[in-house]
């Protein structure tokens, strides 16, 4: 970019036929030539740094708005949503005048190029997010997507980002609750690396990012900028990886978790003592980003001198300045008599903060540099204005055929040996493996208010410790159903998830997503895209559970190889006292089991098709939503009543999957009985929805089947919790040793 | 008339907000100590809590150690104040030498976060009378540089004057590399000084006070309630 002389409003206003590298920095032609007729004459090149990368497919959801328009339009009434979709966090009411903000955002290429970095700076840019909503962040969890389990790139990519997590999370003070850990060879190339949080604050706290007020100042605070992260946003958040192109490294972010540890507690005694107006955490697209939108939000204008920002390289260009992604700062607004005070806290923690800038009551973001003006602009132009593509889909050509392809008709076990054979090696199977050599790297104890975490249903957190309030969270995703059908795929998904946050005693309340998906250019990745959504908006629709925001991630492709469609899905529930979770584990003997909900023969993208048979087709299991409602009332009042002491929802892997965990975590076995009507291997493998195993005192047998047949749930007897083994009666026996085994070597072994 | 107990946040302590409330649900009275100031506030016990503090960038502890609190900590516990060294607090009384040996990375070079099985090797100190000699307990552990080594002529002091808190067991309560979770030395958890005023050890026994909460074991609490039967009886 031409810097001499400085390429200043002036100066640009003056040189018309001045060449821009704006292909270079991820624009198209026409976006380019919006700018233009936007500005009335060609951009500065600080103004082109900010327009390419607001208007990146990252940052502009240029490809997503109109699909995700949906959630807004289809949005059920709900009392519990106080701020929506749009804000940095959604906004959740849960009651004793609590609120609770949470989201779950992508850090999926950074993570392929840079497991260790990529994975820490996600966990640190979602919490960024908590803060600036004005909230004490509580809980993380990670839903994590990798390549084939024994493929030697997992052994690079998944220890470096399960150590990033832990390294960043860990640092900062924050128990990892929850999550998943999935492999499959369609992430080889493109691993998932999603990261959500939770906060939590009272009513009255709630921020939101604008600036307005003329005359109050703009302060940034945190680390200083540098040449990290330049054009992550443009250049690598929003094009598919080329072998032909020059590593794409130095756009990674490097993360310093202690200087974000200090920027959460000077940010929340800045909030205690009402110091601040408006707030912007600095992620994607830096200083663009947090001026560009605080003044958009705002009343005013905003006036900002570059020269002010503390630079960790002074050797950066304004364009670099505005586009660094450096992590750990944020923007405050701050009124003028309070900005010594603001200043004082942000010293008292040993935090930078500098005021750059003040709102104006205009309504131009200008911007200076060396006496210069290098920015003046319609604020929302570049925030919101963005262009919005309809992009052609169409239901892809194989799909029919893919669905044609029935995993119903696969061979089954035909003997009992074989049978046990099967779930053995289900229950070993990556998928299905226990995580913990995962988790074990993540504290889960910090804060002191856990009350569940991984592998539970769902992870929880004590909000209160008088009145025991709790809010649990779980996030699910199955990109194997997806792709059998996304519409489908994306519903089960809230299902699960939805499931799961009702199996451990909680109300579900509100949704957040994370969309995992290909290339938006390809009309059969849209159609997924579209029909994920569409699938997604209903199902909260008819849940009543709001999308209260979210994150989209496109482009997660190598070459013509798209990953699977993979919405996932958190679910964030409330309940009035953590004393009445309900446990996955079994908590003693010659407790009663029983199924809750129907089994059909639902093969169809099951873990026992991958695993028996390395087969994806046919149809994903059925969705019936009221009966998942219905399902989550009987294990919400269950939980609340005393008549269950273990619950497990049924998914992936079926009933044997679950029975498993359950007796591996009470170190207590079970008895099991297969019910009339049903065969044993679709009683075992089957993964129709809506169901969940539950263990019943024998005090409680009666009033628990009334209430189930009081309210329609069919409700099935399948044994008993006892001995040192799983037992199926007439099949086969497996000691909890030999499950154990099975179950706890595979992913130390893949990984050591 | 209860013991007032200061918990010290450094910048990057985490566990300093669970260490008041273990001491609230003991029945002391928390006191928030800052690392800038050098005045203890007339406590009668300290303890550093866990976290990292300064990020641990350098080795852990080694840069709090020279935090203005810290010279009143000293100065003090070598005068008899009770301190006790959670985690990073054992890494920085280390770094202090108000505790004799250091802490390396985990041998597995892991952070480790687990439920962890303990014996009570000296139920005397001013942290744990209210244990018995022997006892076997299960406290939270959760770090990265949690291996307890010394020279050889210190491992034997510590084992010949009973001055091992405690040791890392395996699930049949046998100390050996099985329940070993990190590659100390002896299998050494904690440590305590001669006097039995200034006690480290790695696990958390301030994630062990709530039925509820982490594991919903409440192995923990003895640690809070000893100081204050100690405080309050003298």
């Amino acid at each position: 970019m031409s810097r001499t002389p400085l390429d200043t409003v002036e100066h640009a206003a003056a040189t018309p036929d001045v060449e821009l590298p704006w292909a270079e920095l991820g624009l198209k032609k026409d976006e380019y030539e919006r700018v233009v007729e936007i500005l009335g004459r060609r951009p500065t090149g600080a103004e082109l740094a900010m327009y390419s990368v607001m208007w990146s497919e990252h940052c502009s959801y240029k490809s997503s708005k109109v699909h995700l328009r949906q959630f807004g339009e289809k949005a059920p009434q709900s009392d519990a949503l106080l701020v929506g979709i749009g804000e940095n966090a959604g906004v959740v009411d849960v009651g004793q005048g609590y609120a609770v903000t949470f989201k779950v955002e992508s850090h999926n290429h950074p993570s392929y190029v840079e497991p260790y970095q990529g994975a820490a700076t996600g966990v640190g840019g979602i919490v960024r997010d908590i803060i600036a909503m004005g909230a004490r962040p509580v809980a993380v969890v990670d839903p994590l997507r990798f390549g084939a389990a024994d493929h030697p790139d997992t052994k690079r990519v998944l220890p470096g980002v399960v150590a990033g997590i832990g390294g960043y999370g860990n640092c900062l003070g924050l128990p990892n609750i929850g999550g998943e850990v999935v492999f499959d060879a369609c992430y080889q190339g493109n691993p998932l690396v999603n990261a959500g949080a939770i906060g939590v604050m009272r009513h009255e706290d709630i921020h939101l990012a604008k600036a307005s007020g003329a005359g109050n100042k703009v302060i940034l605070y945190g680390a200083r900028t540098g040449g990290d992260g330049i054009g992550g946003a443009s250049i690598l958040a929003s094009e598919t990886f080329d072998d032909a192109k020059p590593s794409k490294r130095p756009a990674v972010q490097v993360g310093d978790p202690f200087q974000e540890k200090l920027l959460i507690e000077c940010t929340l005694e800045a909030f205690q003592e009402k110091l601040v107006v408006g707030i912007q955490d600095l992620g994607a697209a830096g200083l663009s980003c947090a001026t560009s939108e605080l003044a958009s939000n705002g009343s005013g204008g905003m006036r900002v001198t570059l020269d002010d920002v503390p630079l960790r390289d002074s050797t950066l260009s304004p364009e670099e300045i505005l586009m660094s992604e450096s992590q750990e700062r944020m923007c405050a607004v701050v009124e003028p008599e309070k900005v010594e005070r603001f200043l004082e806290i942000c010293d008292k923690w040993d935090v930078i903060a500098t005021v750059i800038g003040e709102v104006t009551d205009g309504d131009r973001l200008e911007i200076y540099w060396h006496g210069g003006k290098i920015v003046d602009v319609d604020p929302r132009t570049v925030a919101h204005d963005g262009p919005v593509y309809e992009r052609p889909y169409a239901r892809p050509s194989w799909q029919d055929e893919l669905q044609a392809d029935d995993a119903n008709k696969l061979p089954r076990p035909s003997s009992s040996e074989e049978l046990k054979d099967q779930v053995l090696k289900l229950v070993a199977s990556p998928n299905q493996a226990s995580k913990k050599w995962i988790t074990s790297q993540y504290d889960h104890f910090v804060q002191g208010n856990t009350v569940l975490a991984q592998p539970e249903d769902s992870g929880m957190i004590r909000i209160d410790e008088e009145s025991g309030l709790g809010v649990a969270i779980a996030t699910d995703g199955n990109g194997r159903y997806a792709k059998l059908d996304p519409y489908a795929g994306a519903q089960l998904a809230l299902a699960e998830a939805y499931r799961n946050v009702a199996t451990t005693g909680a109300k579900p309340l509100a949704v957040s997503d994370c969309l995992n998906f290909g290339s938006p250019e390809d009309p059969a990745v849209m159609w997924q895209f579209a029909e994920a959504i569409r699938g997604l908006a209903d199902g909260c629709q008819q849940l009543g559970t709001p999308v209260t925001g979210g994150n989209v991630s496109l482009y997660n492709q190598t070459g013509e190889a798209a990953i699977h469609p993979t919405p996932v899905v958190a679910v964030l529930g409330v309940i009035d006292d953590v004393a009445r979770r309900t446990p996955v584990a079994f908590q003693e003997e010659g407790q009663l089991l029983y199924l809750l909900g129907d089994t059909r023969e639902e093969f169809g993208g099951s873990a026992w098709s991958q695993v028996v048979h390395d087969h994806l087709g046919g149809l994903p299991p059925k969705v019936d939503l009221e009966r998942e409602r219905l399902l989550a009332e009987i294990l919400i009042s269950a939980s609340r009543d005393g008549m269950i002491d273990s619950a497990h929802d049924l998914s992936d892997g079926g009933l044997i999957q679950a029975v498993v965990e359950s007796a591996l975590l009470g170190g207590k076995g079970a008895r099991l009985v297969v019910p009339d009507g049903l065969d044993a291997f679709t009683f075992l493998f089957s993964e129709s929805a809506g169901r969940a195993v539950v263990a019943v005192p024998r005090s409680e047998e009666v009033r628990f089947n009334d209430m189930c047949g009081a309210r329609g749930l069919p409700v099935t007897r399948i044994g008993v919790v006892d001995g040192a083994s799983v037992e199926l009666q007439g099949e086969f026996e497996l000691t909890l040793e030999e499950l154990r085994q099975a179950h706890e070597e595979t992913i130390p072994a893949l990984l050591k | 008339m209860t013991a007032r107990i200061g918990v010290v946040t450094f910048p990057g302590s985490l566990d300093d907000r669970d260490t008041q409330r273990a001491i609230r649900l003991a029945g002391a009275e928390p006191v928030a100590l800052w690392h800038k100031d050098k005045d203890l506030h007339q406590v009668d016990a300290v303890v550093l809590p866990g976290g990292f503090s300064y990020g641990d960038y350098l080795r852990a502890g080694a840069i709090s150690r020279f935090s203005p609190v810290m010279e009143t900590v000293i100065e003090q516990a070598r005068a008899g104040l009770p301190v006790l060294g959670i985690c990073n607090g054992f890494q920085i009384l280390t770094e202090a030498h108000l505790l004799p040996g250091g802490m390396l990375g985990n041998d597995h070079l892991h952070f480790i976060c687990r439920d962890q099985k303990l014996r009570v090797e000296n139920a005397d100190t001013a942290w744990t009378v209210d244990y018995e000699q022997g006892q076997e307990i299960h406290i939270p552990l959760k770090n990265m540089d949690g291996r307890y080594v010394a020279d050889q002529y210190t491992l034997d002091k510590l084992e010949a004057e009973g001055l091992v808190a405690f040791r890392y067991l395996a699930r049949d309560g046998v100390a050996d590399e099985r329940g070993n979770p990190n590659g100390s030395l002896n299998d050494i958890a904690g440590i305590t000084n001669e006097a039995g005023n200034v006690v480290g050890l790695m696990p958390h026994p301030e994630h062990a006070t709530e039925p509820l909460i982490g594991t919903g074991r409440t192995d923990g609490l003895p640690f809070f309630t000893s100081i204050l039967k100690k405080l309050v009886t003298a």
